[in-house]
């Protein structure tokens, strides 16, 4: 089995703490965390973590299942680049007489999509929201116009064929949890959300 | 979680009283049954120390001498009542010495629960006196751990920890409290039971699909083989799987941790797996063409080389928990739940079957054994004993009734090949993690765990000075633990490898030990050693007819190996009778 990207959606309690027995799933395994956020969710306290791996699939399946087995996690899925929508936010700085003086700067950055955060005397921030190449490629071309400083943020995920958690969520709050609640893998269902 | 915990006591009626932390501590566990507790205190939890002064008519407390004891001593207690042990500890040093203890509950799944002292609020993070990050410390061996930094969340935290440690696949929780919440008063509701928490899913739901695919593959085999671990015990389904096994027909071995789950005589019990397990049932994993897994991991020990490990057979496997399901090897049919529930579920599909020349092929195997390994094990022609002999003798005396507390080393594969065993939760031991010192402590906590029964600890003369400090234990609480110490002078399963796999090179094995007799003696416990045959069977029946703890030191052959084995790295089936195999 190959190895390539993974994000791995994981749905928890809001609970201090829970961030550490998740990466240390991880690290206890050696794997390196490629990207980590956390944000809340559709469902009010409902929080949402998206880890990107670079794995295979088998050990990403049993590295989620024993994301699921963490008392305070709901849920674990995982996805492959192209179940998913993704974006990463990157923020740029340079100077802003580079900006006004060269027109070809400008032109540049409008075709990367980028926009202006803050323009100030000395410096202009610049954000751009996309894929991995894409806030790369802007570095490159920004690096011979005296680029200050770069920043990129966690990978974001959404899950194209999730209808979220809000009727899930209903499951694990029964006393009983309905069949729905306990995917069980070795169905391999790939047709909806392919859960761990 | 707050608002979880605050919805939660809104919906109790008792009136509320004003209680401290402490006292909501204490009533918490006299709610969840408990009556023992192992402890040590210190700075960091002396309030609740202080609240417990008052509860001495209810909670028995039982000083150990470390805090590793403690812990050791709740896991016996756990493992042999069925219950939950429970351990309070001090902050740092305190918690930082039930760290070996609750990585060991947590291999083993053994249910405890720890509170912790800590430095009050205000401290944490400032390098106070005894402070230390426990929480963090103890995240990868606890199945839950939990800071509680202000009183009114106790009764609910420690109801959720009670929940979580005796629930699905049992583990260790420890629950951190500052001082000051330990003393902070608080309007008390009462305190409610926790059933349910949304996010922890301890049994998994039945799926009947699997039940009846896992029976179709048992009742088309023609050389089914079950394998069962502590899941049996833990599941309570003791009864469950032996209706099981008898209907099916089906020859069962168990791992170290699933023994005692079924008598050692049962007709249907062809032994113990793994590195040091009998011999055809680790040879005849690699030829049953059904193998049916219950409640149990697949342990390296157990497996050997998992790329020769059952290639040919279809794989049932039960258990509760999810993630050990494909985890080391891949089930054909994965049956997760309760082994409680999804045995009977299995036992009414299965049809009454025998296997009459498949049972003898394992009592060949089993012939072939006693031959080369057991005969000599157990009725030496040397004059130097053997532990076997010592073990079968005790077998005698006993007859299968006592619990046997082994600590990690040779002596405890020899007492676990050899040992009878009568009734279930009677073979206590470290199995996953293999904690040398396990043995003295946790036979303290079995003997109080069950007090009608006989309690007997058999230790090596290294790792019994790991952890001799609790023979103070003993002296001062009085638990009837009867100590056998079973003298090679060596750090015997390390000088066995060393001499199968490093040419004889003896490096750091040869330990030296005190007078063990006179060592006991300082502590008021009466004791003998022995060295000839002759004496065995008196100086057992001596130990046992003691009425308290006894010692008995038996000085045993120096460089005796532990056969069969199954060498790192090799196949079950590569499993050895004697060094020439190797």
């Amino acid at each position: 089995m190959t190895k390539q990207e993974y994000t791995i959606t994981v749905y928890t309690e809001n609970q201090i703490g829970l961030l550490n027995r998740i990466a240390i799933i991880f690290s206890r395994r050696k794997i390196n965390i490629e990207s980590l956020n956390t944000s809340p969710s559709e469902v009010d306290s409902v929080h949402r973590f998206t880890i990107v791996i670079n794995e295979t699939e088998d050990v990403v399946r049993k590295l989620c299942r024993q994301i699921e087995k963490q008392v305070e996690v709901l849920k674990a899925y995982y996805n492959t680049n192209d179940e998913i929508v993704w974006q990463e936010l990157a923020m740029y700085k340079v100077p802003t007489e580079v900006i006004a003086s060269s027109v070809k700067v400008e032109r540049l950055l409008r075709e990367h999509g980028a926009h202006t955060v803050v323009i100030r005397k000395d410096y202009t921030v610049f954000a751009v929201a996309g894929q991995r190449e894409e806030t790369d490629k802007l570095i490159k071309v920004l690096e011979p116009y005296n680029l200050i400083e770069f920043v990129r943020s966690a990978r974001i995920a959404i899950i194209k064929a999730s209808d979220g958690f809000h009727e899930k969520l209903k499951e694990f709050e029964y006393r009983e949890p309905g069949e729905d609640a306990i995917e069980n893998e070795f169905l391999n269902e790939n047709e909806k959300v392919f859960s761990m | 979680m707050e608002a979880l915990l605050i919805e939660k006591e809104n919906k109790s009626a008792t009136p509320a009283i004003q209680v401290s932390g402490s006292v909501a501590v204490l009533e918490a566990f006299l709610a969840e049954g408990v009556d023992t507790v192992f402890g040590y205190p210190g700075g960091a939890i002396m309030p609740i120390y202080d609240a417990l002064y008052d509860y001495n008519d209810k909670l028995k407390h039982i000083l150990v001498r470390h805090e590793q004891g403690a812990i050791h001593a709740a896991q016996g207690f756990a493992r042999v009542s069925g219950r939950t042990g429970v351990v309070f500890a001090t902050s740092g040093p305190g918690a930082t010495n039930l760290v070996t203890g609750l990585a060991d509950a947590m291999i083993d799944s053994t249910p405890v629960v720890c509170i912790t002292g800590q430095v009050f609020a205000h401290l944490l993070g400032t390098d106070a006196f005894q402070e230390t990050d426990v929480i963090n410390i103890t995240t990868p061996v606890t199945k839950w751990n939990y800071q509680v930094t202000d009183a009114t969340e106790i009764p609910a935290v420690l109801a959720r920890a009670f929940y979580i440690a005796g629930s699905g696949r049992p583990g260790p929780v420890l629950i951190d409290i500052t001082k000051n919440a330990q003393l902070q008063l608080f309007d008390y509701n009462g305190y409610q039971k926790c059933e349910h928490i949304r996010s922890y899913r301890p049994k998994p739901i039945v799926r009947k699909e699997y039940i009846q695919e896992a029976a179709q593959l048992i009742n088309a085999a023609e050389r089914p083989f079950v394998i069962f671990g502590q899941g049996v015990i833990l599941g309570k389904a003791e009864k469950e799987f032996q209706k099981f096994i008898e209907k099916a027909g089906i020859p069962s071995a168990w791992t170290i941790m699933g023994m005692s789950a079924i008598p050692t005589d049962h007709p249907l019990g062809v032994g113990m797996l793994g590195m040091h397990g009998n011999y055809g049932p680790n040879v005849l994993t690699n030829e049953c063409d059904v193998l049916i897994a219950v409640g149990m991991r697949f342990d390296d020990r157990v497996t050997g080389r998992l790329d020769k490990y059952a290639k040919q057979a279809k794989i049932i496997h039960l258990d509760i928990d999810p993630a050990e399901i494909d985890k080391n090897v891949k089930a054909t049919v994965p049956v997760w739940g309760d082994c409680k529930e999804t045995l009977p579920l299995l036992t009414e599909l299965v049809e009454q079957k025998v296997y009459p020349k498949w049972l003898q092929l394992f009592k060949d195997y089993q012939q072939k054994e006693v031959e080369k390994v057991i005969q000599e094990e157990l009725n030496p022609t040397g004059e130097v004993m053997t532990m076997g002999e010592v073990i079968k003798t005790l077998n005698e005396l006993t007859k299968g009734d006592a619990v046997i507390v082994t600590d990690v080393g040779q002596h405890q594969m020899v007492a676990c090949r050899y040992a009878k065993y009568n009734k279930s939760k009677s073979n206590i031991t470290s199995g996953g993690l293999g904690t040398m010192g396990y043995a003295l402590p946790a036979a303290i906590g079995a003997a109080y765990g069950d007090p009608s029964r006989t309690t007997i600890a058999i230790i090596g003369d290294g790792g019994f000075q790991m952890t001799l400090q609790e023979l103070g234990t003993i002296m001062q609480f009085k638990p009837k633990v009867k100590i056998i110490i079973l003298n090679n002078q060596f750090l015997g399963m390390v000088r066995q490898w060393q001499q199968l796999f490093h040419e004889k090179r003896y490096s750091f094995v040869d330990i030296t030990s005190p007078d063990f007799v006179q060592v006991a003696k300082g502590f008021g416990i009466p004791g003998k050693s022995i060295s000839k045959r002759e004496e065995l069977k008196t100086s057992l029946q001596e130990m046992l007819e003691q009425d308290g703890s006894f010692l008995l030191e038996i000085m045993v052959g120096k460089e005796n190996n532990v056969f069969p084995m199954v060498p790192q790295g090799r196949g079950v089936a590569e499993c050895v009778l004697c060094r020439e195999e190797i």
